[in-house]
Parts: structure tokens; C-alpha cells; sequence
């Protein structure tokens, strides 16, 4: 068995003259507080990358500043699905007797220590080197392929994409750490600058400066647990190119293993904590996971049912779209919320309910998912 | 293994795929094994540059100052007549489902294949 004991994440947007080492440092100081850990109880160290200061033994980096000497420490490179991964594989660590606190850290000052074209630069070499990257795609052109995909056999419109970006931003208005905090409508979407079509500035995730971090533990340390009920993981592809029919992405495959793993239903979920890059992506991995049915997703959001007070909250921190992305710090913030809320300390936010979540990352291109249920226990 | 037939990613206008010889499994991305079976040695060809529109983007915003001038440019993915899938560039206007014929266009200092509706 293994437990969530302490989350820490710091807000999202500036973070002027801060380097990423001062960003893990702080997340994870603040996992630790949160746990009730000193720095010597810390035996494993997982991290993500950092593409403004890459190195080829960060968490050894990140372990040595922050002053740890853990008996087990490695970073994990699985783009957007970083963070899960590497919570699934702490859990997995722990579950073995390998360690008995794993922090699980990462963070990035995407924004102001680097340029805007360096990022766009750097992420786009997710593509294949000779046959895709030379065609001068984005990301954002990665994920509007699959976009007019999906709106074309599924009859979503770009109006329904939009609403998830509105959805995003009035859940980040309610969070003081959130970078985006002034409310949009759908018309601000429909308006906004086109990036790569369908896809607009609203439909993207912003880059930002920030750091998350959780323990993730043997034992429970506080009154409230949160327990890792089970994981599971797919890789399909990598590159778009290569990528399989919409029907067969990798969501389906991965939340399907999650289920069988743990025993649980999607009708058992009462909390969702879903990657959100683009707004395809989350109306994509909400029809994928079978939070909502086949081009339904956005009539669920025009409903309410993935609001606060819905039946389903989601990303209720305002997920990348809004609350911001600092790389694998972005999707670790879903896992923090989530943790907030099932422990009841998520102040104007809380919502009734968030005894069982469902959390999902996706890396690449829809290559890679990690779907992962917690479970609050007393 | 019969040498490599020079492509577009080498700078020659020509769009090459593989066949694997033992399980007939058609790849786009070129190697010396068939990634469906591992047999070695697939079969390659050129390509007739024949195919439909899977998807597109029209990309607004460029990744780099190299390819900001060609600003708006469509992204295809291609469903290609030999029964691979390939990225490339295309007319503007394109749609899922129009079938196209490649040629090849200079985009940020190499030749690319560029797709063009049929008739």
C-alpha cells in the first residue's frame, strides 16, 4: 500500500530571478511541511526535466542542493505524463520495500529563463527529426491535426472546444496561485489569435514558471490518507505520424488497465484530475476515460457536470489551461488539488465529495497516458 | 540489404516507404527491420504520391525565425495510396477526405513535399 502524505505546489505565472533548482526546493520544502518529514526521513527522489537547465543526473542535482541522501534517486522523462509516472512508479517503490518516503519533485522557470521561441522550439522536437520537424509542425500543429481529426468524426465544433478553455479559467479564478485570473467567455476563445487551426491562443496551455511536489509513502503520517488504489500506463506511439486510429489511442488502453488493477468503475469517481495541454486534449481524454460519451464532452460542460458544485468536478485549480504549465510541474498540480480536495483543505474550492479520483497525464502527441485512482481513506 | 533509396529528407524530390518482405506490414519511417514482424531488410520504394487527406492545421504561429515567413502554412497528414500515413505540407484550403498529388516546395531552406486537390 502507498499513501499521498504531503503535496506542495507554489502558484504558476512569474517567478522572476528564480531558477528551477529554487522552484523544486520550494515545492518540495512544502511537500515535506506538509507531510510532517524532515529531510533525513527522505529516501527516494524522483524528478522530472527541465528544458531550460537540462542535465543528465537532475535529481543527483536537485538531491545534493536540497540536502538529501537518498538510497534511491533517478529523474523521469515521459513528457506531460512525467509527473504520474513517476508517481506510479513511486508507489511502485514503495509498495516493494524499496523506500519508505519517495518525494516526487519538479519544476521550471519555462518563463522568464527562456525565451518564448526557445520553449515553442524545444517541445516541438518531440517530432520525428527527419520526417516530421523539418515541416516546421508546433505542438499546438501536433495537436491541431488530431483536432480536426476528432471534430470531423466526432462532430465537435470549435465552439465546443472553447467551452473547456472557459470552463479552465473559472476554476482558476477561484485560486489565488493561478496565472490566468480574468473570466472568458467562449466569444474571447472564438477571438482569440490563431495558432495552429483549429487551435487558438485560448485553446493552448500558457508556459509559466513553477514547482510541485508530493511524498509519496509507506505509512501515513496525517489524520486524513489519501491512498494510491492502483495505476496503470500505455504507449502507443510516439510521433503524430505513427499515431493509431482515434479509437484506438492510449487513454482507453491505460484508465482500462487502471480499472482492472483496482477493481473500480468510472461510475465509482467522483473527483477527475485530467491533462489539459489544448483543449482537444481534455475533450479527447474525458471521451477516452469514459467520463463522458463519444463527442458529448462539451454539452457535459455546458451542464455543469464538471464544475465545482457538478457531478464530476475537474481540474478545479484551473488545470494548464489556467492555472499555468511549467512542464511536469503543470500536470503534478492536478495531483496536488486532487489532494487538497480529499483531504478537505481546498478552502472556496472544496467540493462535496472527492473520496475517489481519477488522474491522467498524457505525453507526446496522445503517445504516452498514465491513468492513476486514489482513494481517501480515515 | 539493398542500399537506401535517396528521399526528401535527403534533399531529393522523391517519397520513399518500406514493405516487409515476410509479413507485407507497410512503414513510412525508414529502417533496416520491419517494425510489425523484425524481419530485416523491407523492401523499399518510391512512393507515387498519390493520397487523401487525413487531417490538417493551418499553423499561424511558427516555431522558429526560419520558418516565420512562410507563415500561414498547412500541415497534412497524408494517407498516402500505398497504404502509409505521412506528414507533409498542402494548398491552404484542403479538407479530410481530398485526394491528393504531391510535389515539392522550398520551406525554411529544403525542399518539402507540398499535397495539391486533384483535377
Amino acid at each position: 500500500m502507498s499513501f499521498i502524505t504531503g503535496v506542495g505546489l507554489t502558484p504558476f505565472g512569474k517567478h522572476e530571478g528564480s531558477s528551477s533548482l529554487d522552484l523544486m526546493s520550494k515545492a518540495a520544502q512544502a511537500a515535506l511541511d506538509d507531510a510532517g518529514l524532515e529531510r533525513a526521513e527522505i529516501d527516494g527522489i524522483l524528478c522530472g526535466y527541465s528544458t531550460v537547465s537540462p542535465h543528465i543526473m537532475l535529481a543527483t542535482v536537485f538531491a545534493e542542493h536540497f540536502g538529501i541522501r537518498p538510497s534511491y534517486a533517478h529523474a523521469v522523462q515521459v513528457g506531460g505524463a512525467t509527473g504520474l509516472a513517476m508517481t506510479m512508479l513511486a508507489h511502485h517503490l514503495v509498495e516493494a520495500g524499496v523506500a519508505r518516503n519517495v518525494l516526487v519533485v519538479a519544476g521550471e522557470n519555462r518563463l522568464t529563463g527562456q525565451s518564448r521561441d526557445a520553449s515553442i522550439q524545444a517541445l516541438a522536437q518531440v517530432g520525428h527529426p527527419d520526417y516530421e520537424v523539418p515541416l516546421g509542425p508546433t505542438i499546438p500543429a501536433y495537436y491541431g491535426l488530431v483536432a480536426n481529426r476528432y471534430m470531423h468524426e466526432y462532430g465537435v465544433t470549435e465552439e465546443d472546444l472553447a467551452e473547456f478553455a472557459v470552463l479552465m479559467r473559472t476554476h482558476a479564478c477561484t485560486h489565488p496561485g493561478a496565472q490566468f485570473q480574468d473570466r472568458i467567455e467562449v466569444a474571447d476563445v472564438m477571438a482569440s489569435k490563431p495558432v495552429a487551426m483549429p487551435l487558438k491562443l485560448l485553446d493552448c496551455c500558457p508556459v509559466s514558471d513553477g514547482g510541485a511536489a508530493f511524498v509519496v509513502s509507506r505509512e501515513r503520517t496525517g489524520e486524513a490518507g489519501v491512498r494510491i488504489r492502483g495505476c496503470a500506463q500505455a504507449h502507443t506511439h510516439q510521433h503524430v505520424t505513427a499515431a493509431p486510429a482515434l479509437s484506438e489511442l492510449g487513454a482507453e488502453i491505460s484508465v482500462g488497465r487502471a480499472k482492472e488493477a483496482t477493481g473500480l468503475a468510472i461510475s465509482d469517481v467522483r473527483y477527475a484530475a485530467i491533462y489539459d495541454s489544448f483543449t482537444i486534449t481534455l475533450a479527447m481524454l474525458l471521451e477516452d476515460l469514459g467520463l463522458a460519451g463519444r463527442g458529448e464532452a462539451a454539452a457535459r460542460v455546458r451542464a455543469g457536470h464538471f464544475s465545482r458544485d457538478g457531478a464530476m468536478p475537474l481540474n478545479t485549480h484551473g488545470g494548464l489551461l489556467s492555472y499555468g504549465h511549467c512542464g511536469v510541474g503543470g500536470a503534478m498540480a492536478h495531483l496536488v488539488e486532487t489532494h487538497l480536495q480529499m483531504t478537505g483543505r481546498a478552502t472556496n474550492r472544496q467540493v462535496r465529495d472527492a473520496s475517489i479520483a481519477l488522474l491522467h497525464g498524457d505525453g507526446g502527441v496522445l503517445s504516452s497516458h498514465v491513468s492513476m485512482f486514489l482513494e481517501r481513506v480515515r | 540489404m539493398s542500399e537506401r533509396i535517396a528521399d526528401w529528407t535527403q534533399g531529393v524530390q522523391v517519397i520513399t516507404f518500406q514493405t516487409c518482405t515476410s509479413c507485407s506490414h507497410v512503414q513510412y519511417f525508414h529502417r533496416a527491420f520491419c517494425a510489425a514482424c523484425g524481419a530485416p531488410d523491407p523492401r523499399e520504394q518510391r512512393a507515387s504520391g498519390k493520397g487523401r487527406v487525413y487531417a490538417t492545421s493551418l499553423v499561424c504561429r511558427a516555431a522558429t525565425p526560419e520558418t516565420r515567413p512562410h507563415v500561414p502554412f498547412n500541415i497534412l497528414l497524408v494517407d498516402c495510396a500505398e497504404g502509409f500515413r505521412m506528414m507533409a505540407h498542402g494548398e491552404n484550403d484542403l479538407a479530410i477526405g481530398d485526394e491528393v498529388s504531391a510535389s515539392f516546395k522550398p520551406f525554411a531552406g529544403r525542399l518539402v513535399p507540398f499535397f495539391a486537390k486533384d483535377g
